[in-house]
């Protein structure tokens, strides 16, 4: 039989436990400052709008971002647009509709095991199936059909090639687990009160989800949403995989453009000899923690827009 | 094929002869300028600083021509090049016997054109003041896995008793490749108990912090870190060699320097706009390639690169049609 502890030592392990919680705390935030103050100190100096603006130069004084900053937006933005309706939906259907059977189960697990791949496995499979589409349409780009005049915004080729839109889906396959896991978690946590409540009133499933259930999962969905751009705008490999470049002179005109992406310049510029390319790197990801605030402040807006208060 | 591809190569072929039948510098400009189409270039991240270089001012006189170049590395270059997927590759070594077999097989034919030097320097901590030359004998001692040289004073008897600590770039890149094969051998293998980083400023970083240390890698590195690092003569038997631009390029620092090249799809080369890129290339190579870091041929090396270039002459001069690879110094080797 265990002696009941006295008072003092309940206080003293409650406020250990309470030092081990706040140092656990401190020391993230103290590597993530250290981590931001060095960037900014190495590369707050070469920051400009020209800098933003142009293309790239063998001259660090003249060299810019715009192509691979352009091609990120681009190939993330298509990915957001793609997955997040597709992955929003598979978890609505799989949490609010499907009867728990052997199939969902499957599906299930299979969305758990694609979370843990690693990214380089979609480039592979994004190569396959959007870029070269399975060589169905032949091997070289000579066999491609096009539809549409080359440039304007419509025109679609087929295979896609190393394009935006290859480079966004083969993003979107390594998000989409993430975003379908977190959008169920999100679901989840409705409390069951709130569906029965509308059932009771006379909803149908789809008014109940569509009124009750998804707005008050809305803030974990969205968070869930900021997590998984987060990981597409800083993934290199598995477009490297699928053909990316580093250098182009041009920005994306349409979804069948060449891109380069900001992480594999910000590599090539920190692997240079020069500690005048090492800065560029530094101001290159200055910019790139922009582009991901942007397009997390816009999941944020979302969510104050869509949120309503449970009562 | 579509026919939008057709016609515009048809009328690439028209800008091509009025770029052939220019005579002077002002023609070529106007026909440069409205030259239209795209270059694919991927491959070696060594060679891609040139052609960066090379691209940006090409892209100032042919705004139309869409540069395009990728850092799959050499042998991810080479794999879409032989498969006919790109026009030109960057290449840090010469193309391979099983690269361009596939490249025969998908009737992929390529011109070799070597385009600048790139030294391999050896260096040491500055504080390290015994080890003042090398010979390739003492260096393949350092780095062989059967040299099992721990301190200073195995290499040297005369040399401190201090613990050596080896630095390498990764096994996976070109400077290794070219290395190993100038100091052990084909068949030989490098001691395993280094320290290796990919990024070559990590090397930099490890040597200047380690007064026991050596490694080595590409002379643009050594270049910019003078201050840092103290490269050590290498003695190929004819006494100690600094490594220096002039060294590198009259061929004194053999073996370290090793040529790097571009490889053209013969079938890319006729159409006007990669012709044009290539022109530009080889009249430019000289001046940038020393801007970015690297050495320049020498003249009498860009006579025959320009010369088997105009002839387009097909095939690689580095493997003998038995298949056997050749070795030894560019200048004696190419022709």
């Amino acid at each position: 039989m265990a002696t009941p502890r006295s008072t003092a030592s309940r206080i003293f392990s409650n406020r250990a436990f309470l030092l081990i919680c706040l140092m656990a705390t401190n020391i993230a935030m103290i590597v993530l400052a250290v981590l931001l103050i060095s960037i900014f100190w190495q590369g707050w100096g070469t920051l400009s709008w020209k800098f933003i603006t142009s293309f790239a130069s063998r001259k660090p004084s003249e060299a810019g971002i715009l192509a691979p900053l352009m091609g990120s937006v681009w190939v993330c933005a298509i990915c957001g647009l793609v997955a997040l309706p597709l992955g929003i939906g598979t978890a609505i259907f799989l949490e609010e509709f499907a009867k728990r059977t052997r199939f969902t189960r499957i599906i299930q697990t299979n969305i758990m095991n694609l979370a843990g791949v690693p990214s380089i496995v979609y480039g592979i499979l994004g190569l396959t199936a959007f870029a070269r589409m399975f060589g169905a349409f032949g091997t070289t780009s000579e066999d491609a059909m096009n539809f549409g005049d080359s440039e304007s915004l419509l025109f679609l080729r087929i295979p896609f090639g190393s394009t935006v839109l290859a480079g966004g889906l083969t993003l979107m396959l390594v998000i989409l687990p993430v975003v379908i896991i977190s959008t169920q978690e999100a679901l989840r946590s409705v409390p069951s009160s709130l569906r029965s409540g509308a059932f009771a009133l006379g909803a149908t499933r789809w008014q109940t989800v569509w009124a009750i259930t998804l707005p008050a999962a809305i803030p974990g969905i969205m968070t869930g949403a900021i997590l998984s751009m987060s990981r597409a705008i800083g993934e290199s490999a598995p477009l490297l995989v699928i053909g990316g470049l580093l250098l182009v002179f041009n920005t994306p005109q349409n979804l069948m453009s060449d891109f380069a992406i900001l992480p594999l310049q910000i590599y090539n510029w920190a692997g240079r000899p020069q500690d005048s390319f090492h800065a560029l790197a530094a101001s290159a990801i200055i910019v790139q923690l922009a582009v991901l605030l942007v397009f997390n402040g816009f999941a944020v807006f979302v969510r104050q827009k869509l949120q309503k208060p449970l009562q | 094929m579509n026919t939008m591809i057709r016609l515009a190569s048809i009328s690439l072929l028209a800008a091509a002869s009025a770029l052939i039948g220019a005579t002077t510098d002002q023609d070529a400009k106007v026909s440069l300028s409205t030259l239209k189409g795209a270059i694919k270039v991927d491959g070696s991240s060594t060679v891609y600083p040139i052609t960066e270089a090379i691209s940006e001012e090409f892209n100032k006189v042919a705004a139309k021509v869409r540069v395009t170049v990728g850092i799959s590395g050499t042998g991810g270059g080479f794999k879409r090049f032989c498969a006919g997927e790109i026009d030109v590759a960057d290449a840090s070594r010469p193309i391979k016997k099983a690269e361009f077999e596939l490249a025969t097989k998908a009737s992929v034919e390529y011109i070799e054109l070597p385009i600048a030097y790139d030294g391999l320097t050896i260096v040491v901590h500055p504080k390290n003041t015994w080890c003042n030359s090398l010979t390739l004998e003492q260096i393949k001692r350092i780095y062989s896995a059967a040299g099992s040289v721990k301190t200073w004073k195995d290499i040297n008897p005369e040399w401190p008793d201090k613990a050596l600590k080896v630095y390498s770039p990764g096994t996976d890149s070109g400077t290794f490749d070219y290395f190993k094969e100038t100091t052990v051998g084909k068949d030989g293998s490098i001691r395993s108990d280094m320290s290796v980083s990919e990024d070559d400023n990590v090397l930099v970083r490890g040597v200047a912090g380690d007064e026991g240390a050596i490694g080595f890698f590409g002379c643009a590195y050594y270049f910019e870190n003078k201050d840092k690092v103290k490269a050590v003569p290498i003695d190929a038997g004819k006494g100690p060699i600094a490594i220096s631009v002039e060294s590198i390029e009259s061929g004194a620092y053999a073996p370290f320097s090793r040529p790097l090249f571009i490889y053209i799809n013969k079938k890319s080369a006729e159409r006007a706009e990669v012709q044009a890129f290539i022109d530009f290339y080889l009249a430019n190579a000289g001046k940038l390639v020393s801007e970015v870091g690297f050495v320049k041929l020498p003249d009498a090396i860009y006579a025959k690169v320009t010369k088997n270039w105009l002839a387009r002459r097909p095939g690689t001069q580095f493997t003998k049609p038995t298949g056997e690879a050749v070795s030894g110094s560019l200048a004696n080797v190419y022709e």
